[in-house]
């Protein structure tokens, strides 16, 4: 036989489609030809394949080879093919037992001393292949964590090309694999009782924790900003195994689960610096679209610090996946959407010198300045952040003090009580999140108490809100009656709501 | 003296490459072919063997000789281009013994000479 054919997987973001690799070897002069759209990486497996053969202690065909990766029409990239195309040719110079081969799924990456390398997107493509009947899969060892939480497969993670063929020729394997799926905490050493005072700004971040709602932090540098946004993922719930998959797959495609463990169930935070682009943001790339910053904090934070120094257009393009909870990019090689829910939380100084707050008596800027700082932050977005807060220099008076603040495991069991409230609230509902609460249920079925909405009517009437002021301030209501234990918002909720989402003008 | 270790090498690889062809001749004479030339050359380059097959296709053979596979297997040598230059000879000598139209293929030989002498072959019909 000089024909054979294995299985790998195509991904295109976080979608994969199976990819049959087909080798021929046929007489001629010895030649090398990969048909279906391969990309540099791709083209080059070649080289990698044949000096892994050859030193593995296998026979390279001196002969005319065809490797096909159908369905041809679909470009492909990267080196997760490598081991597929091998397999494929070492089983087109002799058999392997076909009732082993069959129905198998080949990852991975060789080297050139035949060792098998990690590859990107290995979760995803696991996924893509369950979803189209695969059930066992091979994958180099040093993707084990991160395949093994694909339950529903046979794993099968070895080390070295030599291994995988020789549990294809004999069913045996040397090494038996125990992977403890340990959900870890990974995060344990940031804690918000690090952070000393600050009450608003503690209750506004365990507020947007508890109701998804998005956050800016304004004051002065070194009150304690980025302290607390980076806290944020403490005392969010842990995240739901199906979040966990998605979270973990978005990572794996982005190559940056050298961080995150595979197996985390600690909500991501990712914060790019303000200098990123529009594409570090929202994703991109020219050949191979890469997830941006907004769908690696997917299921999690987004902390954007000093976002007035953002480029412009920057932040705004973050209004579409605000929204929508996906992000579509649109390249010449197709069009592809990534999920990206994420907490939006930024911070800023209340002016360029920093100095402009409790008197402003340091601050160097003039008053236009001071006024055109916050400005960079464009009317839509800052629309869609419910919780506006400004965060004092810290006084002698909470510094000196030797108790510390509340910690996140005490915060984050309030904030998991006030969801499974909501959960129940909305059980059979299209949304989980007070924030997510569509207008047209708000006015129906969620109304807040009678005085409650009085007060917000009057304050309509005196064009001190807009329509949908009045919507997001009802929203934040909800999360924190949820918190305090009122069954409806009532008015004391409705000022807090109003304080918290206003606050930020002065 | 460079010249002259140069000299022995280039007249050892013609030794060799000679001793391929007879081999070759040997064992397509066995299958019934017909030799017709040998080292047949022109301008452009030249053909080792050209036989005519039992089944009346005239063959045109590019022999490989190696005594060591450091450099490769001994086809790997024919690359596109030297493919397309064979192609090229066999329609000029084809042309030039005006057998227009006539059915014709191209082979490669491969010969590896070990060092106790022996040798092995490897044939491979229909090249392009």
């Amino acid at each position: 036989m000089s024909l054979a054919s294995t299985m790998a997987v195509s991904l295109q973001g976080i979608s994969g489609n199976i990819v049959t690799v087909e080798v021929d070897i046929a007489d001629g002069i010895p030649s090398y030809t990969l048909l279906g759209l391969p990309d540099t990486a791709l083209s080059e497996s070649k080289d990698r394949i044949r000096a892994s053969l050859v030193n593995c202690g296998e026979t390279w065909p001196h002969r005319k080879v065809t490797v096909s990766l159908s369905p041809a029409w679909l470009p492909k990239s990267g080196s997760s093919f490598d081991l597929a195309i091998c397999v494929a040719l070492v089983s087109a110079i002799s058999p392997l037992p076909a009732q082993r081969l069959e129905g198998l799924l080949f990852l991975g990456e060789l080297a050139l001393d035949g060792g098998l390398r990690s590859v990107r997107g290995v979760l995803p493509s696991l996924i893509a292949a369950y979803e189209s009947g695969v059930t066992t899969a091979v994958v180099p060892l040093a993707n084990a964590q991160e395949a093994a939480l694909m339950t529903g497969m046979e794993i099968i993670a070895l080390p070295h090309l030599r291994d995988v063929l020789h549990w294809l020729r004999t069913g045996e394997r040397n090494i038996a694999l125990e992977i403890d799926l340990q959900w870890q905490e990974n995060s344990a050493l940031l804690d918000f009782s690090d952070v000393a005072g600050q009450p608003q700004a503690r209750m506004a971040a365990e507020i947007a924790a508890t109701g998804g709602h998005h956050l800016l932090l304004i004051g002065p540098p070194g009150a304690g900003k980025t302290m607390i946004a980076e806290r944020i993922p403490t005392i969010m719930p842990a995240l739901r195994l199906s979040q966990a998959l998605e979270v973990t797959s978005v990572h794996s495609i982005a190559g940056s689960l050298t961080d995150r463990s595979p197996l985390s169930l600690v909500a991501p935070i990712v914060a790019p610096h303000h200098t990123a682009t529009r594409v570090a943001m929202v994703g991109g790339g020219a050949h191979a679209i890469k997830p941006g910053a907004c769908s690696l904090a997917h299921h999690g934070v987004l902390f954007i610090d000093e976002a007035p120094e953002c480029g412009n257009g920057v932040l705004d393009s973050l209004r579409q996946p605000l929204e929508s909870g996906t992000i579509t990019i649109a390249r010449n090689s197709g069009n592809l959407t990534l999920p990206a829910r994420f907490l939006l939380v930024l911070a800023a100084n209340p002016c360029p010198c920093g100095k402009f707050s409790g008197r402003g008596l340091a601050c160097t800027c003039t008053s236009i300045q001071v006024r055109r700082y916050l400005g960079k932050i464009s009317g839509p977005l800052l629309d869609r952040i419910d919780l506006r807060v400004h965060v004092d220099p810290v006084g002698r008076v909470d510094m000196a003090r030797s108790d510390l603040g509340e910690s996140s495991s005490a915060i984050r069991e309030r904030v998991i009580s006030a969801r499974e409230v909501a959960a129940v609230r909305f059980a059979g509902l299209a949304w989980q999140l007070n924030s997510q609460i569509p207008t047209r249920a708000l006015r129906t079925t969620f109304q807040l108490e009678k005085n409650a909405m009085n007060f917000l009517h009057d304050e309509l009437d005196k064009e001190r809100i807009t329509a949908r002021g009045l919507h997001k301030i009802s929203r934040v209501a909800w999360t924190l009656a949820d918190l305090s234990g009122h069954d409806r918002p009532n008015l004391c909720d409705v000022e807090q709501a109003y304080q918290l989402r206003e606050g930020g003008h002065r | 003296m460079p010249t002259e270790a140069k000299k022995t090498k280039k007249s050892n690889n013609r030794i060799t490459g000679a001793f391929g062809e007879e081999i070759i001749e040997n064992f397509l004479t066995k299958r019934g072919y017909e030799i017709l030339e040998k080292n047949w050359r022109i301008r452009e380059g030249e053909i080792d063997i050209v036989a005519l097959a039992p089944n009346g296709v005239f063959t045109f053979v590019e022999v490989k000789t190696r005594r060591t596979l450091a450099f490769g297997h001994p086809l790997e040598a024919i690359n596109n281009e030297k493919a397309h230059r064979l192609q090229r000879l066999a329609l000029a000598w084809l042309a030039t013994h005006k057998c227009f139209g006539c059915e014709y293929q191209i082979d490669g030989a491969a010969v590896l000479i070990a060092e106790d002498s022996t040798h092995t072959i490897e044939y491979r019909a229909n090249l392009l």
